[in-house]
């Protein structure tokens, strides 16, 4: 996995190839581009500061998410307050790049996803959209492999019910259709891991 | 209601994840970022 290379690397210099994904994880949690991007801030800093305490040659991605999340959650506990209309610009940033298959099972997936909880969304994104072994995922997280199972699994579970409800309720497509649409340009993933 | 395939509804999710995901992963990252870690450089040198 990782190279010689990559265990040469200075810390400091590693830190910037990580700065998307740090920025995509950080969206995902808070769901505003731009408390997004203070929040990587603030998680850059911590990180340059504790550079000591990383082991050159492990993950530095899972480290990085660490302080991220533990700064996200601590920051949260400090000011105590929901963000609200978070869902409407974080679908903002979405809009920009409208890609026409799958646009509207996009947008409702969206809603869906917002209204999971900070746990099992930040489980999905870590094993679903960021490559995280279930094992990485747990380190960053601080928790049991099987808790970041089920939360995955609950996740997805949330997700189905909450975008069947919709289907149901709000949309005009039917769900065969945004099936359908969805499915129809999507590569088929053989090797995901 | 009409019955649905779970594979395909995992694979929808993950799919559309990946896609939020991808999209801030593409962008260039900000220059704000980029001046942080020259400070941070700039302060180490310092030292």
């Amino acid at each position: 996995m990782s190279s010689n290379d990559a265990a040469d690397l200075d810390p400091r210099d590693e830190i910037v190839t990580h700065l998307p994904a740090m920025r995509a994880f950080a969206l995902s949690l808070t769901r505003n581009p731009s408390q997004a991007d203070d929040l990587v801030q603030d998680a850059v800093i911590k990180a340059w500061k504790n550079l000591g305490s990383f082991q050159v040659g492990t993950n530095m991605r899972a480290w990085l998410f660490t302080i991220l999340r533990n700064t996200f959650y601590s920051d949260r506990r400090k000011a105590k307050r929901e963000v609200q209309d978070s869902d409407g610009s974080f679908a903002a940033t979405l809009s920009r790049k409208p890609d026409h298959d799958g646009r509207l099972a996009l947008a409702d997936f969206e809603v869906a996803f917002a209204k999971l909880n900070d746990e099992q969304r930040e489980a999905l994104v870590l094993v679903g959209a960021s490559g995280f072994s279930y094992e990485e995922a747990a380190v960053t997280c601080g928790v049991a492999v099987g808790t970041i199972k089920s939360r995955v699994n609950r996740a997805r579970q949330r997700l189905t019910e909450l975008m069947e409800l919709s289907d149901s309720e709000a949309l005009e497509l039917t769900d065969q259709e945004t099936m359908a649409v969805v499915t129809a340009g999507l590569p088929v993933r053989g090797s995901a891991a | 209601m009409q019955p649905h395939d779970d594979k395909n509804l995992d694979e929808q999710i993950e799919e559309n994840l990946r896609k939020v995901y991808q999209k801030t992963l593409e962008e260039d990252i900000p220059d704000r970022f980029l001046d942080l870690l020259d400070q941070l450089k700039q302060q180490d040198a310092q030292k």
